[in-house]
């Protein structure tokens, strides 16, 4: 469908205020999302291009296209971006910012000023660590293990460690945010109980990105005043303790697994919910598990080094707890499968990315449960079973569910339609794509692939070979929905308020919403996803 | 300073931001968020708190020696004066509540001077560790015949990162201080609107609390080994 | 292949098959619940169903109990592969960037190679010069972390000769791909016929004991139980008390382990033994190599008990003794190097 461009009329937030200006001082939490989209697509196409880069070395089992020591650079940095610079801030800094205030009635997020210089601080950070890449790289990998970081690492260890720790306060700042527009700006009669199962989770999100957030901040200072000044804290030859540092390394970064996958969970019950006409089979169960893998997630750190050299008995015991924060995420996969269950089964763009993550996810969780057995993690750990296991969760899950919530509230966010058959095919090409990159990568963990290697024995070249064509395709799924995203928010169709007749306040507000998302301060007297009570409101039935 | 603060008009309609409610939304709001800060900052303090307790357990005697060489006086002379910057700041606080701005102006540069005082107490220690060579990294030397000098060394780097951090907290303290001074004499403040005098007296109060742990780490294991 | 092989891959298949058919469960559903109520007019409402407390009760303690199983089978091996058994071949491991450096007791040093026996228990010490690796034997099932400034350790038994893969997978610079070698499993009787056709420098042990003079370790630590320090015949294995003022949690005790004996050589007086002077022992950190380290603790290790008995001291079991190791009598009373302590 050719549209000519037509021009906003409606006062709405996008034309509120003109010029570069007004949207670099804003401080309106759906224009801050806006921001934080342009800028976290950047660096998912640098990461990406990064891991193309590697994907096109391990064609062949000689490092011959580049380096060994510009491999390393690229998985270090691969890591650093994808991690603090994409994944951390997707969903929560975009779709978070973007949708939470609306969907809770209020007009603002409780800190408008202070969401503003999260995206300044985030791209100060991202800044320092683009510098500290471009004088030269890192070679660390992103864990940062002490002592190649600290001692014998040529590379820029503290200028990137800087960058992360200043993006880390971007994190604390959004974190914040949330945790008090969620304890004080909902809007008249709505209840804990009646909040939509995203607000759970994002709440969730916030509480470990506030909590977890210090311990790396206070461990990337710890390694770099050990390199600036040449003391040991971490340094086994001065007293110091290697190990102590991929403690507290893991103490965040486990937590900051859940950081990624926890809004992931946040967008699918919407998504599922709005494509199924039904609310989330058992509620409760979905919010408090949510909360469940916030809290148990804090207490399985250890299962990062199951063979760095721990107690066989602390072993034993994160062992158990990595079991148990897998039994709330069980929960959800099943209550959302069940959902479906005699629901009204759409299958526009954004319910095929949510079948996608579901799929993926299971099987990245499926694959964590191999890694939490204690004999079997001894094997594949460090391998690219590893590698495929995490890519499941991260990429399978969070960017599947980032690109199906994109497509949902793109609607909503920029008021136009997308193309739906191009939508299609992008969701196909990337659940294919993916497959078909990290799948051999199982494999080839459980014969012995160690991860970091850029050359390997001739044997692994089949699988790797796999794995790069599917990496190609993968890529292209990505870079379908920028083109035809981009497309559309000039020329698409215009969008009404509700197109998918979904419940959340969101939607009861025009597309694009107002500058201070309502007309009126809404008031709620019913549950969340409850199609029966908003029956008349979306013609129904 | 005026002999008395004028509550300039309007300033009151201008301290609530539009997007709450009601100015008691909007205070208990301001408040949830410096709590939630606290917790970071907590968490932040904790990580160097965990380091700290493995290397003494591991190094129990080169912490006891250590903690010998701290100057244990003007320590407590620093307890004493946080505490009772606490204090004055508390006074500052209730004096914003009811709205007596000059007291609150004058309660402010109490605790602004106490803090400096503190400061330079401690600035006066670094100094002084650093003529003995116990400074941090390349400046610093074991003494000679020093059992376990690797954990001696360990102990300084820890006190340092964690004293330092505590003192960097306190200029942003003393900083946030000297800005709530300017705000009362220009009459921001009111018996309505007062909640940045209130969260940051909650941030000084940590602070302070901070310091309790940092002063019976540091200073009071080496206590009985003698100076 | 080793011991670990089979039973590891017993329970990766087993895992396999469970999770496999969990998954293709929850597939299966998905797709069917999608097509079956794939929504067929727009205005379409469908039945409002908010949960079933049964259906969640199923499937919250199915899988928690499933869990648990995993969690019992997998510790089992894990703790199979982590405690090395007490009779095993000792082999050391000292790894560097980007090589390894494996030691056989009877002396054969190896570089990226390492030749066992099969049908052997075989336990690795192992220690690194600068910064974490991992040794790994894909073939083996087994990995283990290689860490700067203390031993961990690592056993496997081999059951098939043949030449496999060994690897460090925990990243360790730039050569990191290249610290690859090979592990040689081979029949006891070509090993044997291996290990007769080198060891040059005598065996580990008495390799140490050439250092135990050459550091004038001998001027103190006299053999008669008479000297300023303590015999340490007998040591190795046995329990000491830890003095109470060098231990924040009050009086403790130790084994002394490899790890202990490299400490006290390093850093001797963080930690002091009950009944000893602390200020005797100097510091050897920065004046012996982890390849010197290992064979000091090797010679020390070989030392038997003492003649008649074990010390006053000692507590706990006495060291096992390499059947096919050397013979060390310790320098107090004579020495395979005709060194007497005091004399030198």
């Amino acid at each position: 469908m050719i549209a000519a461009p037509e021009v906003r009329t409606e006062p709405n937030y996008l034309n509120a205020k003109e010029g570069v200006l007004s949207w670099l001082l804003t401080t309106d939490h759906k224009r801050i999302g806006l921001l934080y989209i342009a800028s976290i697509t950047a660096f998912f196409f640098i990461g990406g291009f990064f891991a193309l880069m590697m994907r096109l070395e391990l064609l062949t089992p000689p490092s011959d296209l580049v380096s060994p020591e510009t491999y390393n650079k690229l998985f270090t940095m691969h890591g650093i971006i994808m991690v603090w610079f994409f994944l951390i801030p997707s969903i929560p800094a975009t779709l978070g910012n973007f949708i939470l205030p609306m969907m809770i009635g209020a007009k603002d997020l409780a800190f408008p000023k202070l969401n503003l210089a999260s995206w300044y601080i985030f791209n100060l950070g991202a800044a320092v660590t683009l510098y500290a890449i471009i004088r030269g790289g890192v070679d660390t990998g992103w864990t940062f293990y002490t002592p190649l970081s600290t001692t014998y690492s040529t590379g820029y260890v503290v200028g990137a460690a800087l960058g992360i720790f200043i993006a880390g306060f971007s994190s604390i700042l959004t974190g914040l945010n949330f945790i008090a527009t969620v304890h004080t700006m909902r809007c008249p009669g709505l209840t804990w109980f009646r909040l939509p199962l995203f607000i759970w989770s994002m709440y969730a999100t916030s509480l470990v990105l506030v909590i977890a957030t210090p311990i790396l901040a206070i461990t990337l200072t710890m390694v770099g005043v050990e390199r600036i000044f040449q003391v040991g804290i971490f340094d086994p030859a001065l007293g110091g303790d290697p190990l102590l540092f991929q403690h507290m390394f893991w103490f965040y970064s486990h937590p900051a697994v859940y950081v990624m996958v926890l809004p992931a969970m946040a967008v699918e019950s919407e998504l599922v919910a709005a494509f199924s006409r039904k609310p989330i089979f058992g509620y409760n169960a979905v919010a408090f598990s949510s909360l469940g893998i916030a809290i148990v997630g804090f207490l399985v750190w250890g299962h990062h080094m199951f063979v760095a050299g721990q107690s066989v008995y602390s072993a034993l015991v994160f062992s158990i707890l990595s079991y148990l924060v897998a039994v709330p995420s069980a929960i959800k996969v099943f209550n959302w499968t069940a959902t479906l269950y005699k629901g009204s089964v759409s299958w526009d763009t954004p319910m095929l990315y949510a079948i996608g993550f579901i799929g993926l996810f299971t099987i990245g969780g499926m694959t964590g449960l191999f890694l939490a057995a204690l004999g079997l993690d001894v094997h594949v750990t460090d391998t690219y079973f590893v590698v495929a296991h995490f890519h499941y969760i991260m990429v399978g899950g969070a960017v599947m569910a980032y690109l199906g919530g994109i497509h949902y509230w793109w609607p909503k966010i920029s008021g136009r339609l997308y193309p739906e058959f191009l939508a299609k095919l992008s969701a196909l090409t990337v659940f294919l794509g993916f497959n078909l990159t990290f799948f051999p990568q199982f494999i080839l963990g459980y014969l012995g692939m160690p991860r970091r290697y850029a050359a390997y024995p001739p044997e692994f070249q089949m699988l790797h070979v796999l794995s790069t064509a599917g990496a190609s395709i993968l890529g292209a799924g990505y870079v379908l929905p920028l083109i035809y995203l981009t497309w559309s928010w000039r020329y698409g169709p215009k969008a009404p308020p509700n197109p998918w007749r979904a419940t959340g306040l969101e939607w009861q507000t025009p597309s694009p919403p107002p500058v201070e998302n309502f007309e009126e301060t809404p008031v709620v007297n019913y549950e969340a996803y409850d199609y029966e009570a908003m029956k008349e409101k979306l013609a129904l039935g | 300073m005026a002999e008395t603060i004028q509550i300039l008009p309007g300033r009151e309609a201008l301290a609530h931001r539009h997007h709450f409610a009601t100015p008691e939304q909007q205070r208990e709001t301001v408040m949830a968020g410096m709590w939630i800060f606290l917790a970071t900052e907590i968490m932040m303090f904790g990580g160097l708190f965990m380091a700290y307790a493995v290397y003494r357990l591991g190094h129990p005697r080169a912490f006891e020696l250590g903690s010998a060489d701290m100057n244990v006086v003007l320590g407590s002379i620093n307890t004493a004066l946080l505490i009772t910057s606490s204090f004055t700041m508390a006074l500052a606080a209730h004096a914003a509540q009811e709205g007596r701005l000059r007291g609150l102006a004058w309660l402010l540069i109490a605790t602004i001077v106490i803090g400096a005082v503190f400061l330079g107490i401690k600035f006066s220690e670094y100094y002084a560790h650093f003529r003995e060579h116990r400074a941090p990294g390349v400046w610093y030397e074991s003494k000679p015949n020093e059992p376990d000098p690797g954990g001696v060394e360990m102990f300084f780097v820890l006190y340092y990162i964690m004293t330092g951090l505590h003192a960097i907290h306190m200029l942003i303290g003393i900083g946030i201080m000297a800005v709530l001074w300017l705000m009362t004499l220009a009459g921001r403040f009111s018996r309505v609107y007062h909640s940045p005098v209130v969260v940051s007296t909650l941030y000084w109060g940590f602070v302070d609390i901070v310091w309790m742990f940092l002063f019976a780490l540091f200073y009071l294991p080496g206590l009985h080994q003698g100076r | 292949m080793s011991t670990f092989t089979t039973e590891y891959d017993l329970f990766f298949w087993i895992m396999v098959v469970v999770c496999g058919l969990v998954s293709l469960g929850i597939a299966v559903v998905l797709i069917t619940f999608a097509v079956r109520y794939h929504r067929r007019n727009d205005d379409e409402l469908p039945t409002q169903i908010k949960g079933n407390v049964l259906a969640e009760a199923i499937w919250i303690t199915t899988p928690f109990i499933l869990f648990l199983g995993m969690f019992a089978y997998g510790a089992k091996l894990y703790f199979d592969v982590e405690l090395p058994p007490s009779d095993a071949l000792d082999i050391y491991v000292v790894a560097k960037q980007w090589m390894w450096e494996t030691q056989h007791p009877e002396g054969e040093r190896e570089i990226n190679e390492l030749h066992v026996p099969i049908g052997r228990r075989v336990k690795l010490t192992m220690t690194s010069q600068d910064v974490i690796h991992s040794f790994f034997i894909p073939d083996f099932r087994i990995k283990q972390d290689v860490l700067p400034d203390r031993y961990t350790t690592l056993w496997f038994e081999a059951t098939t000769p043949g030449k496999v893969h060994l690897f460090c997978a925990e990243y360790c610079g730039t050569k990191h791909s290249g610290m690859i070698g090979w592990i040689y499993a081979m029949e006891p009787q070509a090993y044997e016929a291996w290990l007769e056709q080198g060891a040059p420098e005598g065996s580990m042990a008495s390799t140490g004991e050439k250092l135990f003079h050459q550091f004038q370790c001998a001027t103190c630590h006299h053999f008669d139980g008479h000297g300023p320090c303590p015999d340490l015949r007998g040591l190795f294995g046995r329990t000491v008390s830890i003095a109470s003022g060098t231990s924040v949690t009050g009086p403790t005790t130790v084994v002394a382990d490899e790890s202990f004996i490299r400490e006290k050589i390093l850093n001797p007086r963080a930690h002091v033994v009950e009944g000893w002077k602390d200020n005797y022992m100097p510091s050897f950190q920065g004046q012996i190599t982890e390849d010197q380290m290992i064979d000091l603790i090797a010679y020390i290790k070989a030392m038997g008990p003492p003649p008649g008995g074990t010390l006053s001291t000692s507590s706990g079991a006495t060291p096992e003794r390499e059947a096919s190791g050397p013979v060390i009598i310790g320098p107090g009373v004579t020495s395979i190097n005709n060194t007497v302590p005091g004399e030198r």
